[in-house]
């Protein structure tokens, strides 16, 4: 079967199963709405201080909302050794990680594109950048966090403590991509151009293109071990 | 077919196969026996190609499965003690999902025979987390022959199987053998083992200890070879 429609097959299977549990999309976004109502009720939206925090808020928010969805993206396939089906099925395993990846993109899109206008409310933030350069950095700098994470899943997934052990070993590794998306969002969000953040916008380019490569070429080998 | 040539399996410092030998003809039935943590499921997991020996060559249908292993994949279905099912999707998402992953040709129609050969086509719409466990595993049957494989791996299949899932099982097994495909089974059942086998081995402590063909073989003599050979009690 083509390369192309097997990632497609598995990215519907995980949207229809996901749609029927709700077990992903609901937890990061109880998550993510938690995290959002704390930092308000920690900070005054009047002061400077938050101004410069906010970018940084809606990270904090996006990041470990999205540990909670990863940590069950490949939760699922361990029950009833789902995985092993998804072996035998895959003529290259690098469909697996890229399914993977897609989906949990679809859910981290879905959970940002609710929680992001809710912290604007509530910062009583107004954007005044370009809002598509704010979607474009959020799109990219998710791509990263995922492209890593998803890979990381996996490799926690059979361990013992994988629900602590995801975030140990992920948070180290996605440091760059959260820096650039961090900077690059606090430029935009303050009126900041294109021009301003091109140099961010590399750096996160080419962090989501090595960690979506290298992991991919690397998955054959991590589902040996 | 299956050609296995001084395979070993290393994980951490313990050797779990010691340079297993075997050849499995095309349309062979091969039962393997054999008491816990002799390694069997190791050499069924590596023969299905779901992990990699450590040392030793590996032959499917002509292909070396260290650089041919695309080639290889596809044609290969295991039953398992576990379902390989998805238990929030329905019988037929789960048979359609691993059809169209195999690129399975007709598979509507293909779904609703491998149900009706497994006696589950009234719950097709029912989601798997509602199915007993004689359902589900007679739906891991059909999930297992959905592409029609030409090599059948079977780990342990009649445990918790009711009776009519061990005669759904057998029917499917003699109709898939009966079409020259191959089948390797592991099973503790001796009546089972040896009533729709070729060939029976035993394996203990990572070597094969026994082989001979099932012919004419007894499940009581069985027992007694396998003790005279394993030791303990069956």
């Amino acid at each position: 079967m083509n390369y192309f429609n097997q990632i497609a097959t598995l990215v519907r299977k995980d949207l229809a199963s996901e749609l029927r549990t709700k077990e992903m999309l609901s937890s990061m976004l109880i998550f993510a709405m938690l995290t959002t109502v704390v930092f308000s009720f920690a900070f005054d939206p009047d002061t400077e201080t938050v101004k410069k925090v906010f970018p940084g808020i809606i990270w904090v928010a996006f990041i470990f909302a999205g540990i909670m969805g990863l940590n069950r993206s490949f939760g699922g396939e361990r029950n009833n050794d789902c995985i092993l089906g998804l072996m035998l099925c895959t003529q290259d395993r690098g469909v697996i990680y890229l399914g993977k990846t897609i989906s949990n993109l679809v859910f981290m899109y879905i959970m940002e594109g609710i929680t992001l206008p809710i912290l604007f409310v509530l910062f009583d933030y107004r954007l005044k950048g370009s809002l598509l350069l704010l979607i474009t950095v959020v799109l990219l700098g998710t791509w990263g966090f995922i492209a890593v994470g998803t890979f990381m899943s996996a490799m926690a997934v059979n361990t013992r403590n994988s629900e602590i052990l995801l975030p140990i070993v992920l948070f180290p590794l996605i440091v760059p991509v959260l820096i650039a998306a961090v900077q690059a969002t606090g430029i935009i969000v303050n009126g900041g151009n294109w021009a301003d953040t091109v140099n961010w916008f590399r750096v996160i380019g080419a962090f989501d293109v090595i960690f979506t490569i290298v992991p991919w070429l690397l998955f054959e080998y991590l589902l040996e071990v | 077919m299956i050609t296995a040539e001084n395979i070993t399996k290393k994980i951490g410092s313990k050797t779990i196969l010691k340079g297993i030998d075997l050849h499995i003809a095309k349309g062979e039935f091969i039962t393997v026996f054999g008491p816990n943590g002799a390694g069997k499921s190791t050499l069924l997991k590596i023969l299905a190609i779901l992990m990699k020996p450590s040392g030793g060559t590996l032959t499917i249908n002509g292909f070396n499965t260290n650089n041919e292993v695309v080639k290889v994949r596809g044609q290969i279905g295991v039953i398992s003690h576990q379902t390989l099912l998805y238990d929030s999707l329905t019988a037929y998402e789960n048979l359609e999902f691993y059809g169209r992953m195999y690129g399975v040709d007709n598979l509507r129609e293909r779904i609703f025979d491998v149900l009706q050969e497994v006696g589950l086509e009234y719950a097709f719409n029912d989601p798997v987390r509602t199915f007993s466990r004689g359902m589900q595993q007679r739906l891991a049957i059909a999930r297992a022959t959905i592409h029609q494989p030409e090599i059948l791996f079977l780990d342990e299949p009649y445990t918790g199987l009711d009776q009519q899932a061990i005669e759904i099982l057998n029917s499917v097994l003699h109709k898939f053998n009966i079409k020259d495909r191959t089948v390797f089974m592991i099973t503790h059942n001796f009546e089972q083992g040896l009533d729709l086998s070729d060939k029976v081995l035993i394996i203990s402590k990572g070597r094969i200890v026994y082989e001979r063909k099932a012919a004419g073989l007894m499940p009581h003599e069985m027992k007694d070879v396998y003790i005279n050979t394993v030791g303990g009690k069956v």
